[in-house]
């Protein structure tokens, strides 16, 4: 076969994989043209992923919750009131950051179990529950601001998560002055990493008598990702190299990524997603995976509201407002079925950027509020035609 | 002679693959209390839903004559119009509005824009007694019991001048004395004039109430009886419901079993709190290694019940009695615990609850006994294929890859992988629920030849099975559930298709 013919074959057979990464870079494209190229900018793909990172995380545990069915709407106010308490702890209790941080992820767990308990217990949609607490920690958030308006953290430690960006190696000023080294390292590392990863797999494949890629397809996707990881180090290194809130992601995707794909409990979850009645008959304890799945979502919003807090440099009244349907936007934009048993960590994320890079391109282009949440809603609406067209299509 | 209320001439009614109806005729006279009986999937309710307009005119070839005249039904709403009204199993109401709501939901009296919720309760009122049941119509259905739900709906179906009123088994979830009344009223109706088509097993109650009976087999006409003729009784009627032939072909077997027992339950008590009632009575039996003990009954006779009440209890069914696994007592909690206690268990309805159809093959396969292919925790994805690939093989499971989306095989396939994900847990007892329904000839041989093979390995069988012909083909032994209830066990030398169906109509 011809090497079109193996483009062709391979793009249409994973259009819904690829769809997303092409529909990504249009946008960018498109920003990148219409900003003469401001958009692009290392400063301002930097600003993005920044301030990507708080909803990020909560669509990262969002898929999960919409993958076996549920939904959560109480993580956006959650994250709000999560932030304030790791404010009032920072600066009242005078806590040092190394024991606010574990307690808030673990009030968070709690808070998700809350959620998750009328939900596994009785039945109850999760839609009601969460909208309750959505109202109950709006109230609490309030509540804890009350006294004191917006608090603002003082301590460098905590503010550097949001703001912060990992330190440089020292003594190599003469090479590339105005590039972050340890940033490029790291890229270099990974691209490495990810090459040495993919042959290894598919040697281990061919070693099954597996059917694997043709090899020039193959190379064509080591290339292409590798250029892919080596333009966003490059760009990134260009301003002050890797954030600590980007680096929080990637933990976070590669940990959740792991989960999903590879493990007896990733697997479990989608198939309650896919079937409850066969999963519970397949001997898997729905109940117990709903806790854990609402338990994650729990912590991952707390997370969230480390991020934004940390980034805001202190606690505001109205913190986390439309966090959960900037989150849910995302999931559904990057594939994930509202049927449940559908939808990938990675996807996610990318849907998250693909948000994020609207307002912020727009913004650069001084466009108005009104019309950026119009765009915003028909790519919303597009995204999900586009996923469910092609999967009644596809195979 | 009267002139027939309907006619239903040469219908034939074809799904992809299967002949449900083939060439039938039915006629019913005015004013008869007509029954319609045969086994599970003679083609009673296809025959019903054709005639009510559920398979539109021109998704059946023939004619339907009523009242005189040729009728093209599109849909439920026209053979409403004429007269026809169906009861279901199911009962179709709406269980969170009030009993005159339902009566005449879709049919709501009007008074200008708005309903007239007065004469509405007046109307309703008057329908309740023609049906005799004595409660307020303000009552919700879902506060009612089955029997009364069901007078609703006849009272229903009274409210729309029905000529013609089709019951599909509505003594099914009734007692004894709910049905006796039922019965009453029908006779009573007839009085009044309106003609009835009752589908129902239980053959005394049609020897009771009968004018004539038509006895559907495989989708074909056997006869009609006439009640005044004498020529209806249970003998005659079992006759002629299972003069199937017996055409296919079992694989040939040793006997396997030995004495020794794996799984043996004792006065074993089922309560569904769903339903609000007892769906198991005091159900005693055995299995024996290496042995293939039927299960026969009819649908709703509390087989599948039974098996899940064994197999961890998912329903949340109030249990009591005593289980055995191995010579152990046990209690299991969870289906999770019956696999690890050595019980799989492969739905009837692979659909609805036995695979993930937006899976593909390998992972419906590996999914009840992951951690077999993973290591702390993570799943081997290579090793998963091999295990795949193998039940692939042994089961002979058509598709090109196991990474195929089991929505895309046929049924018959569909079938095997729910076999094969079960034999993967490696089970020392398989329940097997109507193993075969709904596929092929050929399908169905090769689920057979892997049974054979499996007892012969030293795996005990549980097969629940409505198709009495693979009954009696497959078991060493048989019980014959009834009403939640063992009527009987047999020995496979001593059983026949007429003891069995004897014993489950009882």
């Amino acid at each position: 076969m011809s090497f079109v013919q193996n483009i062709q074959k391979v793009l249409r057979q994973n259009i819904r994989e690829y769809g997303m990464f092409i529909a990504m870079f249009i946008i960018m494209a498109i920003f990148t043209f219409t900003t003469k190229g401001m958009f692009i900018s290392s400063r301002n793909i930097s600003n993005l992923l920044n301030q990507t990172g708080y909803i990020a995380v909560l669509a990262v545990g969002m898929t999960l919750v919409i993958v076996i069915r549920h939904i959560d709407l109480s993580v956006g106010f959650l994250a709000g009131f999560l932030g304030a308490v790791a404010a009032i702890a920072l600066v009242f209790w005078k806590l040092p950051v190394f024991v606010v941080i574990p307690l808030v992820l673990v009030l968070g767990v709690l808070a998700g179990l809350l959620t998750a308990m009328p939900v596994a217990q009785l039945g109850i949609p999760s839609f009601v529950a969460s909208l309750a607490g959505w109202l109950i920690y709006r109230g609490a958030l309030l509540l804890s601001t009350m006294s004191t308006g917006t608090i603002i953290i003082p301590d460098a430690t905590f503010n550097a998560i949001g703001n912060g960006y990992i330190p440089d190696i020292p003594g190599l000023d003469f090479f590339l002055p105005k590039v972050h080294k340890l940033t490029l390292l790291l890229g270099v590392i990974a691209i490495i990493l990810f090459i040495a990863n993919e042959i290894n797999a598919r040697r281990k494949k061919q070693a099954y008598n597996f059917e694997v890629l043709p090899l020039d397809m193959f190379i064509l996707k080591l290339v292409f990702v590798s250029l892919l990881l080596g333009g966003v180090t490059w760009v990134l290194a260009g301003y002050n190299g890797l954030s600590w809130t980007v680096v929080i992601v990637l933990v976070v995707v590669a940990i959740y990524h792991f989960v999903t794909t590879q493990t007896v409990l990733g697997r479990h979850i989608y198939a309650i997603g896919g079937n409850p009645e066969a999963a519970e008959l397949s001997g898997i304890n729905v109940k117990k995976l709903t806790y854990i799945v609402f338990g994650s979502m729990g912590m991952l919003s707390a997370l969230s509201g480390i991020l934004f807090t940390s980034r805001l440099q202190s606690a505001t009244t109205t913190a986390g407002t439309l966090f959960e349907l900037d989150a849910i936007a995302a999931a559904y934009v990057g594939g994930v079925s509202a049927a449940g048993g559908v939808g990938k960590v990675t996807g996610s994320i990318i849907g998250a950027l693909v948000m994020m890079s609207l307002t912020s391109g727009m913004n650069l282009m001084s466009i108005d509020i009104s019309l950026q949440y119009i765009v915003r809603g028909a790519v919303l609406v597009l995204a999900v035609i586009f996923d469910v067209t092609t999967r009644t299509r596809g195979k | 002679m009267t002139t027939p209320l309907l006619e239903m001439r040469n219908i034939t009614k074809e799904f992809p693959g299967v002949k449900a109806l083939n060439n039938v005729s039915f006629s019913v006279a005015e004013g008869e209390i007509h029954c319609l009986v045969g086994e599970n999937g003679a083609g009673k309710s296809t025959l019903m839903k054709v005639l009510s307009g559920v398979y539109p005119y021109g998704e059946y070839s023939g004619d339907i004559i009523f009242g005189g005249e040729v009728q093209r039904f599109s849909g439920i709403r026209d053979s409403e119009r004429v007269g026809i009204a169906i009861i279901y199993q199911e009962l179709a109401l709406v269980p969170e509005l009030t009993v005159y709501e339902n009566i005449f939901l879709g049919h709501e009296i009007r008074k200008g824009l708005v309903v007239d919720w007065n004469e509405t309760i007046r109307r309703a009122s008057q329908m309740l007694k023609k049906v005799r049941l004595d409660v307020n119509p303000a009552t919700k259905v879902k506060d009612l019991g089955v029997g009364k739900q069901q007078l609703v709906e006849i009272a229903k179906a009274l409210s729309r001048d029905v000529k013609l009123l089709i019951l599909d088994e509505p003594t099914a979830a009734l007692n004894e004395d709910d049905s006796a009344n039922l019965l009453d009223l029908i006779r009573e109706l007839k009085a009044h004039g309106v003609t009835c088509v009752l589908i129902s097993h239980k053959l005394r109650e049609v020897i009771a109430i009968a004018d004539s009976v038509t006895v559907l087999r495989d989708g074909q006409t056997v006869c009609t009886l006439s009640a005044a003729k004498g020529e209806i009784s249970e003998h005659v009627l079992i006759k002629h419901m299972v003069g199937r032939e017996i055409n296919n072909i079992y694989p040939p077997r040793e006997r396997a079993y030995t004495d020794e027992v794996t799984l043996e339950v004792r006065n074993w008590h089922a309560y569904d709190p769903n339903l609000g009632r007892q769906i198991l009575k005091d159900v005693n039996f055995h299995v024996r290694k290496g042995e293939i003990v039927g299960f026969a009954g009819l649908m709703g006779s509390g087989r599948t019940e039974l098996a899940l009440s064994i197999f961890g209890n998912p329903e949340g069914y109030h249990l009591q009695g005593e289980l055995y696994v191995k010579g152990r007592k046990t209690t299991l909690h969870h289906p999770h615990d019956a696999i690890k206690a050595g019980i799989a268990y492969v739905t009837e309805d692979r659909k609805g609850n036995g695979l993930i159809l937006i899976q593909d093959v390998k992972q419906n396969i590996t999914l009840a006994n992951l951690e077999e292919i993973a290591r702390r925790g993570v799943v081997d994805g290579n090793a998963e294929v091999k295990v795949a690939e193998e039940y692939k093989t042994s089961l002979n499971i058509k598709t090109p890859t196991v990474e195929q989306k089991v929505s895309n095989l046929s049924g018959g396939n569909q079938q095997k992988v729910c076999v094969g994900k079960w034999l993967f847990v490696k089970p020392d007892i398989l329940i097997l629920d109507e193993p075969t329904r709904g596929i092929d000839v050929g399908a169905k041989y090769e689920i057979y030849t892997i049974m054979t093979r499996l007892v012969q390995q030293g795996l005990s069988i549980l097969m629940i099975s409505s198709e009495l012909p693979e009954i009696l083909g497959m078991s060493d032994r048989i019980y014959v559930v009834s009403s939640g209830r063992i009527s009987g066990e047999l020995p496979v030398e001593e059983a026949s298709q007429e003891k069995i169906m004897h014993l489950a109509t009882n």
